[in-house]
């Protein structure tokens, strides 16, 4: 089960138009796949494109180029999408970084999470909108006590919790996650990652994780992804990245994770990256399943360690 | 050495609309010239709090209900407002969370530093400020810093965007840095660079630092010192290797466990159970009782002293009690 192809994601270029002559590549021939029930991790510098990436698989964007297949649908295709548009919708969810900003403060809990079941038709399996709500909520962490609040009346977590929450009301297949965790607290961040392995395990989600917490996506996810300036620069499987990082940009993001340590840390010496040699380079497989994008001179040397 | 600042016994309330919040609870410390010292704890915790009741940048609905601050031994706990302006800038600066919401987005970069410099310097020229605010943007590490005077906040990344803010905290000299989550709103790469940043400055200047976070292992890089704070109070204070290697109150146990780097090959993450007390009416005995794993019965019931280990190292928990049960330590003890 494991091998089958949920997403794939062939090409992906989307550019913004900032002004008549000028255009920003956001993301830039990117392709990837996300297996069926594994945790795909999006890494890299805040500006490089992930939630690009994201957006466009949600169909927020339309991309400028490049197709997206989810099962056997194009999404990138507005005709193929508008037919199988309750299909995707109902799939599909997505979790938004700042869950302040995401909930409806005029809106009390319950309502927010039976808001997606309301929108596609869905009738609740346990009986009303409101035992569904709680059912979920359970499912989340969280106790029926919470229904009647508003978001504003809620900790950092415990929102982002009541954001999980919306997205799993329709029970979805696919979450893509964009920094769920980085504005909460380090223990609050632990509940919330256990929780995405909880679902993942048990309930055979299939999830887009995206952080700029290297240390997290070590932990969680199944394959990672590096993305720089809009490339996806190197990917493979999250043991096999983080004990063998082959291009620069990556090992300048391993060298900057924080050690709980403070004389090892002490040591530990930055590295710098500045881009160069990223054109004319070449998406190459150097083993089974570790894509690296390497410079034409230097594709086939294979591994330097 | 020295102390340059020194806290005793402070404690802070606000008057909030349910009653009176104690945000900070008979907390002392002291902090040395060049030093570095972390104070970390979960949001809600009084960290902020500590830091803006030194500054007396406190909401007027606050007031300092215990204990003294004194600045190289002088008595500042009762300054006036006019007297406090003073000393901020001089004596002590900030550099705050969001340096987008720190920066005035009409008015380029350039300016709001040298507002900064004039400020605290009335009778320089227009040369002498240019001048200086060149140097200050040299030493956060801004590169071209002629043509970047001209340029507004939305121009720069957002590292580069906190260099600035850092830029005008240093206009003046001060004595104390308070950074309060100087690398929240930052990613990982950017974050070891700033941080290295603040270390390199203080080394340069000698400037004491306060550093706030809620992040063990980003402070691990800079302190000299930590204090883990939890519901108002300093619950654990000592040397960084003290502090990581040989950690004492269960709260800090929590705190590192939850990182990820402790859970390597493990199937979840530790995470600290229930929820941090509300500061209105805060539990007998220590508040951090009802989550701690290890809790003896006197937890519940008195609050318990700030214990010595070593000389720089306490912590407030009953486990250092000589009456209590040995508790081996879940996690430290990983010297190298």
């Amino acid at each position: 089960m494991k091998n089958e192809v949920l997403i794939d994601v062939k090409h992906l270029t989307h550019l913004f138009q900032l002004t008549k002559k000028m255009k920003v590549r956001a993301v830039d021939d990117v392709s990837f796949q996300i297996r069926k029930g594994e945790i795909f991790g999006l890494v890299g510098e805040s500006g490089s494109g992930k939630s690009t990436v994201a957006r466009c698989l949600m169909n927020i964007y339309q991309p400028t180029k490049g197709e997206i297949w989810y099962h056997d649908v194009n999404v990138c295709d507005k005709k193929e999408a508008r037919k199988n548009k309750k299909m995707l919708q109902t799939r599909r969810q997505m979790i938004f970084q700042d869950s302040a900003s995401s909930l409806n403060q005029k809106m009390k809990v319950a309502d927010i999470i039976a808001e997606p079941m309301k929108i596609q038709h869905v009738t609740p399996k346990r009986g009303s909108f409101r035992k569904e709500a709680a059912f979920q909520m359970e499912y989340v962490g969280l106790d029926e006590s919470f229904l009647d609040r508003y978001p504003s009346e809620l900790s950092g977590g415990q929102r982002q919790r009541v954001a999980i929450a919306r997205s799993l009301s329709m029970e979805p297949e696919f979450l893509a996650a964009d920094e769920p965790i980085a504005s909460l607290d380090v223990s609050i961040q632990a509940q919330i990652v256990n929780l995405f392995r909880h679902l993942q395990q048990e309930h055979g989600f299939t999830f887009l994780f995206i952080a700029h917490d290297l240390a997290m996506v070590e932990y969680l996810c199944d394959r990672v992804g590096v993305m720089y300036h809009g490339k996806l620069v190197e990917m493979a499987d999250a043991e096999e990245l983080f004990a063998n990082p082959v291009h620069p940009y990556t090992q300048t993001l391993l060298s900057a994770i924080p050690v709980p340590d403070p004389i090892r840390e002490r040591k530990r010496v930055l590295r710098t990256y500045d881009g160069e040699e990223l054109e004319n380079s070449e998406w190459t497989e150097i083993t089974p399943g570790h894509f690296v994008l390497l410079p034409h001179s230097e594709s086939g040397k294979g591994v330097q360690s | 050495m020295e102390q340059l600042l020194e806290v005793k016994n402070l404690s802070v309330s606000i008057d909030g609309l349910a009653g009176e919040v104690q945000v900070v609870r008979d907390v002392s410390f002291s902090l040395k010239k060049g030093e570095v010292l972390a104070i970390v704890g979960e949001s809600g915790c009084g960290k902020s709090m500590l830091c803006k009741s030194v500054m007396k940048l406190l909401p007027p609905s606050a007031r300092i209900t215990n204990g003294s601050i004194s600045v190289c031994g002088q008595d500042i706990t009762g300054y006036r407002e006019k007297e406090m302006q003073n000393l901020r800038g001089k004596t002590f600066s900030m550099i705050f969370q969001d340096p987008m919401t720190a920066l005035n987005p009409t008015i380029k970069i350039g300016k709001q530093i040298a507002e900064a410099v004039i400020i605290h310097n009335k009778k320089s020229s227009k040369e002498e400020v240019y001048q200086k605010v060149l140097e200050l943007m040299e030493l956060v590490g801004i590169t071209h810093p002629k043509e970047r005077y001209h340029q507004y906040p939305w121009q720069f990344s957002g590292g580069m965007r906190q260099r600035c803010v850092m830029a005008i905290a240093l206009a003046a000299d001060p004595d104390i840095l308070f950074a309060d989550e100087p690398t929240t709103a930052l990613d990982v790469t950017i974050q070891a660079q700033i941080l290295d940043l603040l270390r390199e400055i203080q080394m340069k200047l000698g400037t004491a630092t306060i550093l706030v976070s809620h992040d063990l292992g980003v402070v691990a890089r800079v302190a000299d010192r930590v204090a883990v704070m939890y519901a108002g109070k300093i619950v654990e204070i000592g040397t960084a290797e003290e502090v990581y290697y040989d950690p004492r109150h269960p709260y800090t146990w929590g705190l590192m466990k939850s990182l990820p780097a402790f859970a390597r090959g493990k199937e979840s993450l530790y995470t600290i159970p229930g929820m941090p007390p509300t500061l209105i009416n805060p539990p007998k005995g220590d508040a951090y009782a009802c989550r701690n794993e290890y809790a003896l019965n006197i937890d519940y019931e008195e609050m318990p002293p700030m214990f010595q280990i070593t000389d720089t190292h306490y912590a407030a928990t009953w486990l250092l009690d000589p009456r209590a049960p040995k508790i081996e330590s879940p996690i430290g003890g990983r010297k190298h």
